[in-house]
């Protein structure tokens, strides 16, 4: 039987030959990522009830990103029991303050084509960009995984979305998925795999890659995949297998576009599903900049935003807050950083920030801000009165020097 | 009891604030739903239902969004289709999750009953009987055991007094 690469990777997990799509299955967990927030704090007290331990700790990746940095009793204590935790739980893969989990897990080598990953937190599907079937749970499912290494899963459908030709330049993966969301809607994915196909994605880098991934949660996918191939393969600085789906397999949709035709788009509040191509706001003035979280401030992130800001000044408050510290190291040795701050950008620590609206500083009451997270829901970055707009980072960039939405493409020919 | 209704696209955002994510599920649940009804968290009382279009629960991971809900005593969900993450953790917690075409036909403070053995909501109010997708079996046992952490201790109970 012909499989799709969601099927390949859930029979592999599920140690059989083939899957038909509908059917349930039990699949072993190769890796389970936490972070700090759904994590050790919520875990851990539901082992000690069961008086259960860690299936496997080498299978278990813990990272700190959402309520650093600290800033009072409750987050401080929340920190705390993640670093102890992992080590009354012999958990070596921890990474303290190294930048948000989505980013730092393929970083840091974690993540190989074939896999079969949980991650306590819904972006994780960005780990299919990796050729990783790879989707978000919560706590209790978490330690359902923790307990018995396995996890209970419906065998996705795959609808193909399939880019022809290149984007053109100041045009992203961002604008891609708002794009997508826009004409699917925030449930466009059904809870089934969505595959990222085409000859434009093939050659997006490996973040960029990601960002597709990334957003497939808010496209309402289970998980986001990409087939791996040579730039998987360089990103890893390792060979490895490739993982593709069967030429002729057969899928719920395959949806096919041209991605030279693609604007710049823009996600008005509250959803991004409000989507729009970029020239439909022209009339929109932020106060803030905001270029951030998993979905926006990776290396090449910060690259795309640096074009645009490369030599201008920025009108509005800019926060950049780099998705990791390796990849701000980067920004600093390329001189992308120092582009960013001689625009005038302040410097964030690398957390989720503002984007999960965890922290100290979130939106205060009526601001418009734009920016490069995943999420504009009512109230998720700070007061629900204020208003944010999604764009790609070179639109936050474009839209910071302008003083209002603007297309980037205006300072890029 | 008493329905509640919201629309399509109820996101956990809007479930539960960020802002609270860091305390114990007794203070998140006096702000549950209060962007889009403050009423809620105050009013609603133990055995009343939640009811929405589509995609309810949509967004991220927290499972304190229907924690919070079977902390106000919220008896079960009904919509007319769940995001797949927010109905993996409503199970997980024990609370039913119920997928009904017809949701949409039920007004707000209608009085509900549910029927497991038939998959039937009866709406008392409107004298209505709408069908919902059956809860699939591996799950219906965690859900009646209240939840997969009560669902995983008489598992492993049952395995050390074999």
């Amino acid at each position: 039987m012909r499989q799709t690469l969601a099927q390949k990777l859930v029979a592999r997990a599920a140690g059989r030959s083939s899957v038909t799509p509908g059917e349930i299955v039990t699949c072993k967990v190769d890796l389970a990522m936490m972070h700090d927030s759904g994590g050790p704090r919520r875990v851990k007290p539901m082992l000690e009830r069961l008086g259960a331990k860690v299936w496997d700790p080498a299978k278990v990746v813990v990272i700190t990103d959402h309520y650093l940095p600290a800033y009072d009793d409750e987050s401080r204590k929340i920190i705390r029991i993640a670093r102890d935790w992992v080590r009354e739980a012999g958990i070596e893969n921890f990474y303290d303050a190294q930048g948000i989990c989505h980013v730092v897990l393929p970083e840091r080598g974690h993540l190989r084509p074939g896999m079969f990953a949980v991650g306590g937190d819904s972006h994780s599907p960005t780990g299919g960009a990796f050729a990783a079937y790879m989707f978000g749970v919560g706590a209790t499912e978490m330690l359902g995984v923790l307990v018995t290494g396995e996890i209970w899963l419906k065998v996705p459908h795959t609808i193909v979305m399939d880019f022809d030709g290149a984007l053109q330049a100041g045009v992203s993966a961002k604008d891609m998925m708002l794009f997508l969301i826009g004409r699917f809607g925030l449930d466009g994915g059904q809870y089934q795999a969505v595959e990222y196909r085409g000859a434009a994605i093939r050659k997006l880098p490996m973040q960029e890659r990601m960002t597709l991934c990334n957003m497939t949660a808010e496209l309402g996918g289970q998980t986001g995949l990409i087939a791996s191939d040579e730039v998987t393969q360089d990103f890893l600085k390792t060979k490895t297998e490739i993982w593709e789906s069967d030429a002729d397999a057969a899928v719920l949709a395959h949806h096919r576009f041209n991605a030279g035709d693609l604007d710049p788009q823009v996600a008005a509040p509250h959803s991004p599903a409000n989507t729009k191509a970029v020239g439909q706001f022209a009339s929109i003035q932020p106060t803030l900049a905001y270029i951030g979280a998993c979905t926006g401030a990776k290396l090449e992130d910060l690259r795309m935003a640096s074009q645009v800001l490369r030599n201008r000044k920025s009108k509005l408050r800019l926060l950049v807050a780099p998705a990791s510290l390796r990849d701000q190291k980067a920004a600093e040795e390329d001189g992308t950083l120092k582009m960013l701050l001689d625009a005038g950008a302040e410097l964030l620590p690398n957390a989720c920030g503002i984007c999960a609206g965890y922290g100290e500083d979130v939106l205060p009451e009526n601001m418009v801000a734009i920016s490069s997270t995943a999420r504009n829901f009512k109230g998720r970055m700070g007061a629900a009165s204020s208003q944010v707009y999604l764009a790609s980072p070179y639109t936050v960039a474009a839209t910071a020097v302008a003083g209002r939405v603007c297309d980037p493409r205006e300072f890029l020919r | 009891m008493k329905a509640w209704v919201f629309g399509d696209n109820v996101d956990t955002d809007v479930i539960v604030p960020g802002r609270t994510m860091k305390f114990a599920i007794e203070d998140i649940a006096p702000h549950c739903l209060e962007a889009v009804s403050p009423a809620f968290s105050s009013e609603v009382k133990p055995g009343d239902f939640v009811v929405a279009g589509r995609n309810f629960g949509c967004g991220s991971s927290r499972e304190q969004a229907p924690a919070a809900l079977k902390h106000l005593g919220v008896a079960a969900l009904v919509a007319e289709s769940f995001a797949g993450l927010f109905y993996r953790n409503a199970l997980n917690l024990g609370l039913p999750a119920l997928v009904c075409n017809g949701a949409r036909r039920i007004r707000n403070g209608d009085a509900l009953e549910i029927n497991y053995d038939k998959n039937e909501i009866v709406n008392l109010t409107m004298h209505q009987t709408l069908a919902f997708e059956p809860i699939p079996g591996h799950l219906m046992q965690m859900v009646r055991d209240g939840g997969l952490l009560p669902h995983l201790e008489k598992r492993l109970k049952c395995r050390t007094t074999s």
